[in-house]
């Protein structure tokens, strides 16, 4: 066909063309709208930076790093240091991950993998949800009343009776403190840690594991040596985000930690997390230096959790991008 | 095949333990609901405790109306803020995101997911309580709107996503320009999902307590005005707990229940509403 003829079959407009500008003007204004919301959110980022930066600046210049490795908080002599609630943020987490790791990756290996009682999955599965959706203050009340009381009595005394001899489980148990805030948090992050381990387990790739049955192996060496070597990315991941969880509750460990500005050995004394100083002390905090420091805290919660949920996404996804190409 | 004994016996033991962890995950759950019903119901029996505010430390009775009022009003402005917003951003993700921008979004509502709730508070301290020099509701719920925005746009982007692209086709193929089709078509076959994500945003917004420390502050009269300080139930339950009064603490978990149940509520009707939608 010559060139010629293919000009001439120019189909003519289904619609008018005025009709046509106003379709194409209607689609410009819609993709602006939504183009501004999605800047909105850059822009909302970006303000939240500012906002917990600039009136942190007073503290920052004053105090530089070594607002890192000092111990005092003295409002008096206008001198604060962070080394104190980073050290209870950092004991409480541990506690909190020590307690939730095993039990989380048991619960999410009975959950996804046992052919026993299979009745009983929809319930407990429902049940930790539940668990994941009621408020913190409330788990704070309920350990405020309930569980300190039973840590005083029956278990730090026990502790302390079995293990006294260790510089962990000295002094006077008063309920409160590092030990009974890592419990309340290993409850609050167990929901996470389950969920996410009981997806990425159930992710693994069946063919594996018959594979390891067809050879012979028990469910338990099936379970040791096939599904969690190949989940353990993912299972890092589901470790990571809880641990960001643990770092930045805040109301039920305040109301459990003691809240007392000292670094001890003994898991039963008193203590303070980033978070509960920031909760307790914002609306008293006098002049720019103490409330400087305030914000520099919450600027140090804030990078570490960044840091820890950034590269636990970033585990998830890669675990994700494997078992997606192995299928 | 008879199995070794000692492998046998590992066998069994880690099913045991296996057993015994998720026991020992559900136990907690069913403690804490056991004892917020119980320690709960006198308080929310007690005649007063919806139509009356506090009564100051130490006079018995007084109800939680202020905290009830301040409650629905704060979660209810942060809704009218976030999820106009936050479904604007999810139908930019899903229909418009595919690109560097979309991907920077992602990633910003992922971080913001992470956050520490009292990070919002902050957020919410600076940006308005420090620009009009008084604390007040309507901090509360621009700290709440952005904790709750990221949650809506994710669930808002799946949601849309699932609606399969021959109906766009068959909208863009009729002559419609693809904002109306965007509208018209997709967002209402998504529109389940979208409610879904809205109603998990509100519960989770309606629990926190830590963004509303230093914006909303707390009030023990009854207040409607965004511009003042305002009560909150988890605000109660936070502060009551730790008086030495009796029939405070008795209140505190009476908002504690009625917390539990609204937030419980929320989710119920987020998993019905999605099931109405899928017969």
């Amino acid at each position: 066909m010559s060139r010629g003829a293919a000009e001439r079959v120019v189909p003519t407009p289904l619609v008018a063309s005025s009709h046509q500008r106003r379709l194409v003007s209607g689609d410009r204004i819609f993709g602006v709208f939504a183009y501004a919301a999605a800047l909105l959110i850059l822009v909302i980022a970006a303000v939240f930076i500012v906002a917990l930066v600039i009136p942190a600046l007073p503290a920052i210049t004053k105090f530089g790093l070594g607002f890192f490795v000092s111990r005092t908080w003295d409002a008096v002599r206008n001198e604060f240091g962070a080394l104190v609630p980073i050290y209870g943020t950092l004991v409480t987490s541990a506690i909190a991950l020590l307690i939730a790791f095993p039990i989380g990756l048991g619960a999410a290996l009975f959950l996804a993998e046992d052919a026993r009682l299979r009745w009983l999955r929809g319930p407990l599965s429902f049940l930790i949800e539940l668990l994941a959706g009621i408020p913190s203050v409330v788990v704070g009340l309920w350990a405020f009343f309930i569980l300190t009381p039973l840590m005083r009595d029956k278990v730090d005394p026990f502790l302390q009776h079995s293990f006294g001899f260790l510089p962990l489980f000295k002094g006077t148990p008063t309920g409160y403190g590092f030990l009974t805030a890592g419990l309340v948090l290993a409850i609050m992050v167990l929901p996470i840690m389950i969920a996410l381990s009981r997806d990425v387990i159930r992710a693994v790739p069946r063919d594996l594991r018959e594979a390891s049955l067809a050879l012979g192996a028990t469910n338990a060496e099936t379970i040791w040596s096939v599904v969690l070597p190949y989940a353990r990315i993912g299972i890092t991941g589901a470790v990571l985000l809880s641990l960001g969880r643990a770092l930045g509750e805040t109301i039920a460990v305040t109301m459990v930690i003691g809240n007392t500005m000292q670094i001890s050995a003994s898991l039963f004394a008193s203590g303070y997390t980033l978070p509960s100083v920031i909760a307790n002390e914002f609306t008293e905090a006098t002049g720019n230096v103490y409330l400087g420091s305030l914000f520099y805290l919450g600027v140090v919660l804030v990078l570490v959790t960044i840091v820890v949920n950034v590269l636990a996404r970033l585990l998830i996804w890669r675990f994700s991008g494997a078992v997606r190409a192995a299928a | 095949m008879s199995l070794p004994f000692v492998r046998l016996m590992v066998d069994r033991v880690v099913g045991a333990l296996v057993v015994l962890c998720v026991m020992v995950a559900a136990v907690p759950v069913l403690v804490l609901f056991l004892f917020v019903i119980i320690k709960g119901l006198p308080g929310i029996l007690t005649p007063g405790f919806f139509t009356q505010p506090p009564h100051p430390q130490g006079v018995p009775g007084g109800g939680v109306l202020n905290a009830i009022i301040g409650t629905l009003e704060i979660v209810g402005i942060a809704s009218l803020l976030a999820v106009p917003v936050g479904a604007l951003i999810g139908i930019f993700l899903s229909e418009y995101g595919r690109n560097q921008v979309g991907d920077t979004v992602r990633f910003i509502s992922d971080v913001l997911t992470g956050l520490p709730s009292i990070a919002f508070g902050i957020f919410g301290y600076t940006v308005v309580v420090l620009t009009t020099h008084h604390f007040s509701a309507l901090s509360a719920s621009i700290a709440l709107a952005v904790l709750m925005l990221p949650v809506i746009l994710r669930a808002t982007e799946t949601a849309l996503l699932l609606v399969p692209n021959a109906l766009r086709e068959a909208g863009l193929a009729l002559g419609a320009p693809r904002w109306r089709v965007t509208l018209e078509i997709v967002v209402p076959a998504a529109l389940g999902g979208i409610v879904t994500g809205a109603l998990l945003a509100i519960a989770r917004a309606a629990g926190e307590t830590a963004p509303l420390l230093f914006t909303a502050f707390g009030n023990d009269i009854v207040q409607t005005n965004p511009m003042q300080p305002m009560g909150a139930l988890a605000l109660t339950v936070f502060r009551n707990a730790l008086l030495p009064y009796p029939n405070l603490q008795e209140q505190a978990w009476a908002a504690a229940l009625l917390l539990v149940i609204l937030v419980a509520a929320t989710n119920i009707l987020a998993r019905v509403y999605v099931r109405r939608l899928q017969r």
